[in-house]
């Protein structure tokens, strides 16, 4: 594709913007985690397109990585929150505030 | 005898020995004494005076080569600007006869007490003050050492004060008996205040002395004195009359004798030592000590020889009407004390010195032989009644002459020494007495009539009074059951009395007419004198007064003895003269109506008034307790609590706040954590950014 | 306006709008839908990015296995709204101005950079991206973090399944 690389950055950027206010903004916490995903995601995207331009196929292996532990962590994560919802019965972010000072 | 000129130096610098020994015989028997035993006690108390008896002979024998004496410097005292006042010992002739009359009887005394005081402690019921007593001794015997040997007025008054603080201690020696139960400790008081207003004088006359001369030393003084010249005449006459102030005191003269009746409280050795012998005679040393200055106030020598001669005469008055034995001893000391004073107020030193030494023999003596005599009445009294008191119920009282009589047969030893004694006392030729007060009434003839008169009559008196102490004490028969069982004391009582009568018989040596050993010896130091020429008409009048005064006490109690009860025949030829007599003519009463009554209303209206109402009560507690409670009780409410604790607590109360509102910070909302995060990565965004750009 | 640029930018534009569509739907499975398109977009792009393997794995693994993990929590809890009670305040004010100081940071600092290259303009060496290169890579110079990997992922199933096991019943 013959785009300037910072195309393709501002792209992941934005997109990275667009996950951290998913993060802040909604109290649904399978939401605020799959906005975290798309914080990833938009990392991925990145290294793959500075990968491309410097020709270094050890972006795609950062990318591999990530992905795996983008996994892995989905798997805790969402059983944390099944957890959590078993005790609270609800999924609202909010209500998990026992640490309150 | 001649020796080498090393030696008589050495002598002379072993003079501060003669201090030191007393010094030491009484701390080793502070130390030691009571543990060691009685035998010890009285054995080194005697080795210590005997010692220094030694260093004053080796004193006179050094003396002999060098007449004119040695100054030996001790130690430096004073050295303040103008006064400088070392501690220095003169040693010259004057001294020297001094220490030796001093250490000499001493010694003989300190053998008698040693006996003596075994019994009375015992008879007093507390054996344990043995050992003070000889303490006490000792250090009488160091205060006179240094009084005689003082190179100056100021070391001559630390003796002075010595030996009255020893007066006052031995005086009331048994200080819980006497009459209702304090009387001995009150004559050691009145002792000590008499003795302190004439201190009082002598202080006025060292103020004086160093005021005009500049110096305390004796010499330095005679010197300025003599070159001063006439000007000097009136400063001159006051400190005289100051220092008689301090021999008045000193030497119970009117009108400070009434301390030395009562003195007569303590024990026998005590007066025979200190109030017949030694301490007594210091102000008469005084007076000759400081003769140039009395040269040089011819009013202040006319006052102090007619105050000797009236003292002379009133004390032998009172002698004649005494019942007490040792009472009738001590008036008789005022009235040789008198004749001491009058002589050397008249300029005859060498005379009052010589009565002064022979004095002191027959004086001491008679005091031990008075004491025997009181001993072997209580011996016999306890014998008489077999240990159970008084066999009539009344009060025996050992001392009164009325319970004695006929005691030459059964006290053989003491009554020859005591008779000895007398006849000395009563100035019969050749004992010692004689000679002494003969040549003190030759320099009164040559003088002044009035004192010669004075002490004419004074003479006859004693002679009187004497032969009616001996007569009613040792002639005739027992009046008591304690006189008909008293039996003879043991030699360590006994023979200090035969030494004593034998200086007594021959003490008149030292200054027969014509030879004046004596006066040419003290002359090195108080310049010739004028000897009066022997005159056998003064000294056959007096010889034939005295022997009139012992007749006439013969046909009164030698006679006719007198038995039990029967009261005293002068009392019925006198009448209220004896009265007066008696009673001492009233003198204690006076002073105490004029001078006693007043300070004592004084010293309680100060006392409760001033002390305890005005200080103690108000002062005190108002002003001083009441105040610091306040003061304190504003510290601990108005500023601890809320000025310390107030900040203490003030500062935690700050923390509590911090603390909270920071808590705030934790809002357990996990969003909230997030934007912090993302707050946090802005940040450093752009602080890297703007770095790059820079 | 080269081909090329026309067709990334549709792309971009997509991948956004299903971004949005996600943060903003009211219902979760919309939502995760949403996603899982952003997703398969993003793929695209790394087939034109010659990013091939990384494109099949990202369809496989993120799209296919992870999103269909989220699809079944949804289902399990419901997707209830999550909306009620008090809601924080000064919450969203501040996250919108923060993150638009990010994007406005991220913006400058690419545009202070250059454009940078045309990719075409990067000559790139045969078979770039394809699984032999990959793998070649992975299990020559990345062994051990490989080996890390897979132990992360055994933990990880570990840990799922012991938090989501019922708590064994106290004996009486």
């Amino acid at each position: 594709m013959n785009v300037p690389t910072s195309y393709v950055v501002a792209l992941s950027a934005i997109l990275f913007t667009l996950g951290a206010i998913g993060v802040l903004i909604r109290r649904n916490a399978i939401i605020a985690f799959m906005s975290v995903e798309l914080m990833l995601n938009a990392a991925n995207l990145a290294f793959i397109a500075y990968a491309r331009s410097l020709q270094q196929l050890s972006g795609h292996i950062f990318v591999f990585f990530i992905i795996a532990v983008a996994a892995a962590e989905v798997a805790v994560g969402l059983a944390l929150i099944v957890t959590i919802f078993k005790t609270k019965n609800s999924i609202d972010v909010d209500q998990a505030s026992s640490l309150k000072g | 005898m001649h020796f080498s000129e090393a030696a008589v130096e050495g002598w002379f610098a072993l003079v501060p020995l003669i201090i030191a020994f007393p010094v030491a015989g009484l701390l080793v028997n502070l130390a030691l004494g009571r543990r060691l035993g009685e035998r010890f006690t009285g054995f080194a108390a005697s080795a210590a005076v005997a010692l220094a008896f030694g260093v004053a002979v080796l004193q006179a024998l050094a003396l002999q080569q060098h007449p004119e004496g040695a100054r030996i410097v001790v130690a430096d005292w004073i050295a303040m600007g103008a006064l400088s006042v070392p501690w220095a010992i003169k040693v010259d002739t004057l001294s020297a006869t001094m220490m030796l009359m001093v250490t000499g009887v001493s010694t003989l005394i300190h053998l008698y007490a040693a006996g003596y005081m075994h019994d009375d402690v015992r008879f007093q019921g507390d054996p344990g003050r043995y050992t003070r007593f000889f303490i006490f001794f000792n250090l009488f015997v160091a205060a006179m050492m240094i009084l005689i040997t003082g190179d100056s007025f100021l070391t001559l008054f630390v003796g002075w004060e010595g030996v009255g603080l020893c007066s006052y201690l031995l005086i009331g020696f048994w200080y819980e008996k006497g009459k209702d139960g304090i009387g001995n400790a009150v004559a050691g008081k009145k002792a000590f205040v008499a003795n302190r207003i004439g201190d009082f004088g002598f202080l006025i006359a060292m103020f004086l002395t160093f005021g005009a001369f500049g110096s305390l030393t004796f010499d330095t003084v005679f010197e300025h004195a003599e070159a001063a010249g006439p000007q000097a005449g009136l400063v001159i006459t006051l400190i005289t009359l100051f220092l008689l102030l301090g021999a008045a005191g000193k030497s119970a003269q009117l009108p400070l004798f009434v301390w030395l009746p009562d003195a007569m409280a303590g024990p026998t050795p005590v007066s025979a030592l200190i109030h017949a012998a030694t301490m007594v005679t210091a102000g008469v040393y005084m007076i000759t000590r400081t003769h140039v200055l009395f040269h040089l106030a011819p009013i202040s020598s006319s006052v102090v020889a007619i105050v000797g001669a009236a003292t002379a005469f009133f004390a032998a008055t009172i002698a004649v009407g005494q019942y007490d034995i040792k009472k009738v001893l001590a008036y008789s000391t005022i009235s040789q004390l008198g004749f001491m004073v009058a002589a050397v107020g008249m300029g005859a030193y060498v005379a009052g010195m010589f009565h002064l030494v022979t004095h002191a023999f027959f004086k001491a003596l008679l005091f031990l032989g008075s004491g025997s005599v009181i001993l072997g009445i209580e011996h016999g009294h306890h014998r008489a009644t077999h240990g159970h008191g008084d066999a009539h119920g009344g009060h025996f009282d050992p001392q009164d002459m009325r319970n004695m009589g006929g005691m030459a047969s059964r006290m053989k030893v003491t009554f020859a020494v005591y008779l000895m004694g007398a006849l000395a006392l009563a100035g019969i030729p050749p004992l010692a007495g004689f000679f002494s007060k003969d040549e003190i009434l030759l320099a009164a003839q040559g003088g002044n009539l009035l004192v010669y008169a004075l002490l004419t009559a004074a003479a006859f008196l004693t002679a009187f009074y004497m032969g009616r102490q001996v007569l009613l004490v040792f002639f005739g028969r027992a009046r008591s059951q304690a006189a008909a069982q008293a039996v003879e004391n043991p030699p360590l009582i006994v023979v200090p009395l035969v030494a004593l009568a034998g200086l007594s018989m021959l003490g008149g040596a030292l200054n027969l007419p014509g030879v004046h050993t004596l006066g040419t010896w003290l002359g090195h130091t108080l310049g010739e004198e004028h000897a009066p020429e022997f005159s056998l008409l003064v000294a056959g009048i007096s010889t034939a007064l005295a022997l009139a005064a012992i007749v006439l006490a013969w046909s009164l109690y030698g006679r006719r003895p007198l038995v039990e009860n029967q009261p005293d025949p002068l009392e019925a030829r006198l009448g209220g003269l004896f009265v007066a007599l008696h009673r001492k003519w009233w003198v204690d009463e006076f002073y105490d109506w004029l001078i006693v009554r007043r300070y004592v209303r004084l010293a309680n209206v100060l006392a409760h008034q001033v002390d305890t109402i005005f200080w103690h009560n108000w002062f005190h507690d108002s002003v001083l307790a009441a105040g610091f409670r306040r003061g304190t009780r504003w510290l601990a409410e108005a500023f601890d609590m809320p000025v310390i604790d107030g900040a203490s607590a003030a500062l935690a109360r700050l923390v509590q706040r911090a603390g909270g509102g920071l808590r705030r910070v934790q809002s357990g909302y996990v969003r909230n954590y997030a934007v912090y995060i993302l707050a946090g990565v802005v940040l450093m965004l752009s602080f890297f950014l703007v770095r790059s750009l820079s | 306006m080269t081909p090329d640029l026309i067709l990334f930018l549709g792309l971009a534009v997509l991948a956004i709008a299903s971004a949005v569509a996600m943060l903003a739907g009211r219902n979760a499975v919309y939502s995760a839908l949403f996603l899982v398109l952003n997703l398969v977009t993003v793929a695209i792009l790394y087939l034109l990015l010659n990013a091939a393997f990384i494109a099949m794995v990202q369809i496989t693994v993120y799209a296919g296995a992870i999103m269909v993990l989220f699809l079944f929590v949804i289902m399990l809890l419901g997707g209830q709204q999550a909306g009620s009670g008090p809601d924080l305040p000064w919450q969203r004010p501040v996250s919108v101005v923060l993150s638009v100081a990010l994007v406005v940071l991220m913006a400058y600092a690419l545009l202070a950079g250059g454009r940078g290259p045309l990719l075409a303009d990067v000559a790139l060496q045969e078979g770039f991206g394809s699984p032999q290169s990959i793998g070649r890579l992975l299990f020559r110079d990345y062994l051990i973090p490989f080996e890390a990997i897979s132990g992360l992922l055994l933990a990880a199933m570990v840990g799922a399944i012991v938090l989501t096991r019922d708590e064994p019943k106290e004996k009486p």
